[in-house]
Order: C-alpha cells, then structure tokens, then sequence
C-alpha cells in the first residue's frame, strides 16, 4: 500500500493532472477554432495581458479594490497555496531523491507559517462562504467538496511534519493520497481555473477592448 | 393565449448547440461561485442587497437550468425564467467586469433568451415588436412613404431656422447615412430635425435611407436572432446600396451596438466586420467639434452630468469621446460616479422600456441606483445621448423626485451652436 501510493500513485497522479490538463485546454482551444471566432477576429494581445495580470495582483483590478477583505484573503490562500508545497523540504528532497531535479527549499518554519496562513485563509473563505448570502445562495456541495480536497493535503502535510494525531508513517501516507487527489481533480473540477483562468481572462481582455472597454 | 402548448425541448436545445462554444464550457466549469459580482449589479443593489438578484444566480436559474435539463422543462417553469432573465437583468455587462475569470454573463442570459423565445415565453410586446420589424421593417409599424413624408415635412419646418434645410433621402455617395430610432419619425420628429440641422451647418455630405432607416434592434432583447439579423443586414444593404462611406446612428445606445458589433455576427459577416463603417452621433459630433466645423456662441453654462449609455460606453466604444464631448460643449461637466465603462446601466436598457407598463414598477425599483448617482453629482441638467435611458430618466425623474431636465447633444448643439449669416432665414418685415 504505502508503495504503491508513495511509488507509481504519485506518478499516475501527476500524469492524469498534466495529461488531464492538457488535453483538456487543447480540446477547448480546438473547439474554439470553430466556435470562437468572435475572439480571433478580434485578439488583442496587450489587453488579454492586462486583463491576466492586472487580475494576478493583489488590488490590481476595480473588483480587488472594490473587495479588500476578499482580496486579502484569496491572495494569501493562492500564494501559500503554490509557495508551500513548492518550497516544502519534504517536497524538493524527494523531487531531488527520485528524479535529481532540485531547487532550493525555505526552512521549515517558514513553511509551517505558510501551511497555516494557508489554512486561516481556507477557512476565512469557508466561513464566508455559509455566512455571507450573496455566496451562499450559490454554493452547491461540489463548492464544499473542492475545498475539502483542496485543504486536506495541506492538514495531512503539517500533521505528519509535526507527528500529530497519527503515526508519522500513516499522516505521510494519507497526506500523498490527498495530495494525489487534489492534483487528479484539478483538470476536472472547478479547480481547472488554474489554466482556465487564463483563457477566459484572455477571451474577456480582447471582446471588452475591442468596444474600447477595460476588464480590469 | 389560453391553451398551452407543450415545451419543445428540441427547440431549446437547438438553440443550445448553437451557442455551445469554447468560452460557454469555460465559463460553466470555471465559476467559482464566489459572489464577487454580486455588488457590480445594480438590480442587486437596488433590492437591498437581495442574493436572488445577484448575477451567477440569475444565470444558474435560467441557462444553468436549461442546460442541465437540456431543455425539458415545464411551461410554468419557463414562465418563472421569464422574470428572471427579462426582468431581473438588462445584460449591462457590467457583471462580467467585475468577476475574477470575466464569466460573460449577460451573454449566458441572452442565450437564456434565445431559449425561450422559441417557445414563446417573452414579455409580450417584445414580441409584437419582432413583427412589427418583419411586416414594416421597423419596430413602430410605419410605413417607409410616412417617413419619408415626415422627413420632408421637418426639412420643409427646419427652414424657419435655417435656410435652405435639407433631408436628403437615397443620395448616393453620401458620405454619411444616418439612421434613427423610429421613435423619432412616430413621437418625436424634432429629432430628425435637429440632427439634420446640426449635419447641415456642419457642411456634411449626409442622406437617409427610404428603406433600412430603422436603427434600433429590439430583437436583439427579445432573444430572436434570426430578425435581429435582417434588421441589422437592412440597414447594410441600404448603405451598400447607396453606397455611403459610413452608417452614422442616431444617439441610441443599443442602435450602435446591434450594427456595430453583433450585427456582424448575425449576419455572418467575413472577419465580424461591418460591411460599411458603423459610427454614432456622440463620434460625428465630436469630430465636427474637433475639426471646428460646429462653432459655439458660447458653452452651456449650468451644471450638467452625462449619462454613459451602457451600449455606447460599455459594450461600445464611446465612453471616452462622449466625455470630452461634454467638456467641449459645457462650462461646467460634473460626471456621475461611476462613469464611462464602468457606469451603472439605468434600468431602460435591454429590452426594458419597450417591455411596456407591467414592468414599470420592477424598472422604477431597479433605477434607484442611478437615480440617486444623478443626485448625487447636484446637476439638474442629465444629457443623454439614447431614447431608451432618455425614457428611464425620465420615468425616474418623477418617481424620484429629481426635478431635472433631459438633454440630448443635437439639442444642445442646436441651442449652442453659431448658424453662418448665410444660413440664416431671411428676417421677416414684421
Ligand atoms: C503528490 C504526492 C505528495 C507527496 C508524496 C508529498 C510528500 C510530502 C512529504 C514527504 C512531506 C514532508 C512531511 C514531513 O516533513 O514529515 C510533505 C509536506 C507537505 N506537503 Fe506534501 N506531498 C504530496 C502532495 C502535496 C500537495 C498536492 C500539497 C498541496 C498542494 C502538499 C502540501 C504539503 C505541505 C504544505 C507540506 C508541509 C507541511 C509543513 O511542513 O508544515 N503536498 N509532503
Ligand atoms: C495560478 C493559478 C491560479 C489562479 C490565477 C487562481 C485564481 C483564482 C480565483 C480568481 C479564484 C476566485 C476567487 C476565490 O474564490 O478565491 C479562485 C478560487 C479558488 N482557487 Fe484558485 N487560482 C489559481 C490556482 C489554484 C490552485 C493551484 C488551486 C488548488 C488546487 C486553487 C484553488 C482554489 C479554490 C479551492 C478556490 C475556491 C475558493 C472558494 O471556495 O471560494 N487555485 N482561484
Ligand atoms: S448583465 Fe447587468 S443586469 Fe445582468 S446580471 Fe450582470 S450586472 Fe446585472
Ligand atoms: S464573480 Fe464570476 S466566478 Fe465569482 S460567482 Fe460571479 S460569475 Fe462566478
């Protein structure tokens, strides 16, 4: 069991997430030749760039201003989110280990500290998500499913650093199959914002600025 | 109206798979119901903060479910949509601006429309009004002969204030044909009069057409694509016809967008580019402005404030030019906050006004937001450059209590404008 899940799940798991991604983001780039034409009669590629980064800093786009504590709070989700399992000990050496690909990593109190903004920004955005009503009438249990999947690697991975609940051995086993879990799910759940958001804020950066419009 | 014909689902989802397209996957999978668009709708505003009123919503309860049930619904349920999607959103767009992956989603309530349009569900005098375009060629029931004669009655009138005043019907080689809303030719002929007055002193070369004349594009609300793509190919035939250099449209917001920049689409045009050159009044205005070919006596000196159409300045390209047109024309511009792209839509727009009086009390409710931004800014003179928010305003005016006054530019410009002595009438022995 804990071969397989630490040995050939991994692997299954970032290929269904980089195959999965990729064929997903071809097959919609395919279907758009045909079916998107409005956005290749009228690309602009200064306003789809602003339209992406203008969206990717915190307080860069009139809907960031509009929403400081929201901005706040996704920005430090996001960030942890990729800075953590990137920089995490246990990650490069293990990269480093099995494929001798390396880069440096952040000492562990750091990330422990990102873990756990991580997970206070997790759980700002699930108590907003029941408290306030204009997010609540529309959140489905698929919203709540992909926050759990999202947070549980995160859970797992403190726990096992820091020897908690279970026996190390176990926590790491539980937390690679979280892990792989949430990385199978990200080309088809709404976690497919990771790319889909690039695409989309592409297509709406050119339609709006094609009126001389700016969305962002 | 009594008997009840089934849903035809096969209707619906025909419409779906025409409007099935890269960006709509993208959209439906990405959204991560995350309410940020709430506050950018004004009708969410408007209603106390109301969640039912936030945009996601509205889509999720009307395509969200079309799609999922590909098309099998109920009547009734139909029915319960209609007030949603017509009445509960102008798709102003301003929603898709302020979400994180610029879900467009008043084009998902458009394509809702389309849905249900099929099976009739629409408010009824949309409806009527989808004929009125297929029988008359224009959305008021006029026949082209009682234009044409309106037109020439207003040049015959316009020559007590200048002379020699000309409506030019079918010239060729204009270098202008303008267009209006039929309103103009039914309610308010002036109009017609006061354009053609402000092209006349600027020395243009201008015509319009005797038949295409008709700007707006109502079918374009009422979700039936198919008349809203001959309207907008009329109006294109009629200018290759006379083979004009540019469509000028009377200051009617939606007019701009329909020709300019769906009609293309509709009509299937190469490159979803307009087969003539599709411009506005507020832009030949502001040309004449620019290149002095329109001289003041002096500017408008009260203060006024604009209103940004949102098919001008949002879904169109005029937001800016319409600005530093005020600054040209008035001493004392004060704008609303927010402006230009980023304006409130003022509850007239997207089918609403024509949707007639059973919408009224939903469109007052709705206009609060812009009511109060009028309000706000102190000015008690509101130009605005489209017949549908000159309508709301004014609607909201008296629901409000604003005692303001509505203004348009060829109004204006007319008011303000130095007439050549050449131009001038003859003065009367009295
Ligand atoms: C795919 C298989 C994965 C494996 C094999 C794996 C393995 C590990 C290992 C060995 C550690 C070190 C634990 C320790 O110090 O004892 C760790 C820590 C961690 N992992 Fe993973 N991981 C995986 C996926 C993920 C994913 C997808 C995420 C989140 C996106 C994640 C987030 C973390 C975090 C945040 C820590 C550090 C916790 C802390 O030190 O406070 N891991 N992981
Ligand atoms: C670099 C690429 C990414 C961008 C640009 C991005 C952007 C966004 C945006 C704009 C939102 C909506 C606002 C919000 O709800 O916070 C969002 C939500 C979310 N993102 Fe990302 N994201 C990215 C990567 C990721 C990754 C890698 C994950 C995890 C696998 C993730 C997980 C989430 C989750 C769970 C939510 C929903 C939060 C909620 O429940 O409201 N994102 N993301
Ligand atoms: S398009 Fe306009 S009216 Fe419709 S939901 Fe969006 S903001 Fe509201
Ligand atoms: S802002 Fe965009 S992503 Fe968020 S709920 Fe609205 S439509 Fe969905």
């Amino acid at each position: 069991m804990y071969a397989f899940v630490n040995g050939p799940l991994v692997w299954i798991a970032f290929a269904v997430f980089i195959l999965g991604s990729i064929w997903q983001v071809a097959a919609l780039y395919r279907m758009s030749k045909r079916t998107d034409k409005v956005f290749y009669n009228h690309y602009n590629s200064g306003a789809a760039a602003s339209s992406i980064i203008n969206w990717l800093i915190p307080f860069g786009s009139h809907s960031w201003r509009e929403h400081p504590g929201f901005t706040v709070l996704t920005f430090a989700f996001h960030i942890c989110l990729l800075a953590a399992p990137i920089f995490a000990l246990g990650h490069t050496a293990t990269l480093a280990f099995n494929l001798n690909i390396s880069w440096p990593n952040l000492p562990d109190s750091v990330v422990d500290a990102l873990t756990l903004v991580f997970l206070a920004a997790a759980l700002g955005i699930l108590i907003r998500r029941f408290v306030v009503p204009q997010v609540r009438i529309v959140t489905e249990p698929k919203d709540i499913a992909v926050w759990v999947i999202t947070a549980l690697p995160f859970v797992t991975g403190y726990m096992a650093a820091h020897k908690m609940l279970l026996d190390p051995d176990t926590m790491l086993l539980l937390h690679a199959l979280t892990g792989c879990l949430m990385l199978i799910c990200i080309p088809f759940t709404k976690l497919a914002h990771v790319f889909l958001f690039f695409m989309s804020r592409a297509f709406i950066g050119s339609e709006f600025a094609r009126r001389g419009t700016k969305t962002w | 109206m009594s008997e009840q014909k089934p849903v035809n689902a096969a209707d619906i989802r025909a419409v779906l798979e025409r409007n099935d397209s890269a960006r709509l996957r993208a959209w439906l999978k990405t959204c991560a119901s995350c309410g940020l668009c709430s506050e950018s709708c004004f009708f969410y505003l408007a209603n106390d903060n109301n969640p039912e009123f936030m945009p996601q919503y509205k889509v999720r309860k009307t395509l969200g479910e079309l799609i999922k049930r590909q098309g099998e619904v109920s009547r009734e349920e139909l029915e319960g949509m209609k007030e949603i999607a017509w009445a509960r959103c102008t798709m102003c767009r301003r929603c898709s601006q302020y979400c994180p992956f610029g879900i467009d989603m008043g084009l998902m309530i458009n394509i809702a429309r389309q849905c249900m349009r099929t099976q009739n569900v629409c408010p009824e005098r949309l409806m009527n009004i989808d004929q009125s375009y297929v029988e008359f060629g224009n959305q008021m029931q006029i026949p082209d002969e009682e234009f044409v004669e309106t037109c020439e009655w207003m040049a015959e009138e316009g020559q007590a204030t200048i002379k020699d005043l000309e409506i030019p019907i079918d010239k060729q080689d204009a270098r202008i044909m303008f267009i209006v809303n039929s309103r103009e030719p039914k309610y308010y002929p002036q109009d017609i009069q006061e354009a053609a007055i402000v092209m006349h002193v600027a020395g243009d070369n201008w015509t319009m057409p005797s038949h295409g004349w008709e700007a707006t594009n109502l079918s374009m609300f009422s979700g039936n694509i198919g008349v809203a793509g001959m309207v907008a190919q009329s109006v294109y035939d009629a200018a290759l016809k006379l083979n004009a250099q540019k469509i000028c449209v009377t200051e009617c917001g939606h007019a701009y967008r329909a020709a300019k920049y769906e009609g293309p689409y509709w009509t299937k045009q190469p490159n979803g580019q307009a087969p003539v050159e599709v411009t506005h009044a507020v832009a030949l205005f502001h040309e004449y402005m620019k290149e002095g070919k329109i001289k003041l006596k002096h500017k408008f000196k009260d203060a006024i404030t604009l209103q940004h159409p949102c098919n001008l300045s949002r879904s169109g390209d005029l937001g800016e030019k319409a600005d530093e047109l005020m600054e040209m024309l008035c001493e004392n511009f004060i704008p609303m906050e927010p402006h230009r792209e980023w304006s409130h839509c003022c509850c007239g727009g997207g089918g609403f006004i024509p949707m007639g009086p059973d919408y009224k009390r939903t469109r007052m409710v709705a206009g609060k937001v812009k009511a109060e931004q009028i309000k706000k800014t102190g000015a008690k003179y509101v130009l605005v450059p489209c017949h549908n928010c000159t309508d709301q305003i004014n609607d909201l005016n008296k629901e409000y209590d604003l005692g303001i006054k509505i203004v348009s530019f060829k109004q204006l410009i007319c008011e303000l404008m130095e007439v050549p002595p050449h131009m001038q009438p003859e003065e009367e022995d009295e």
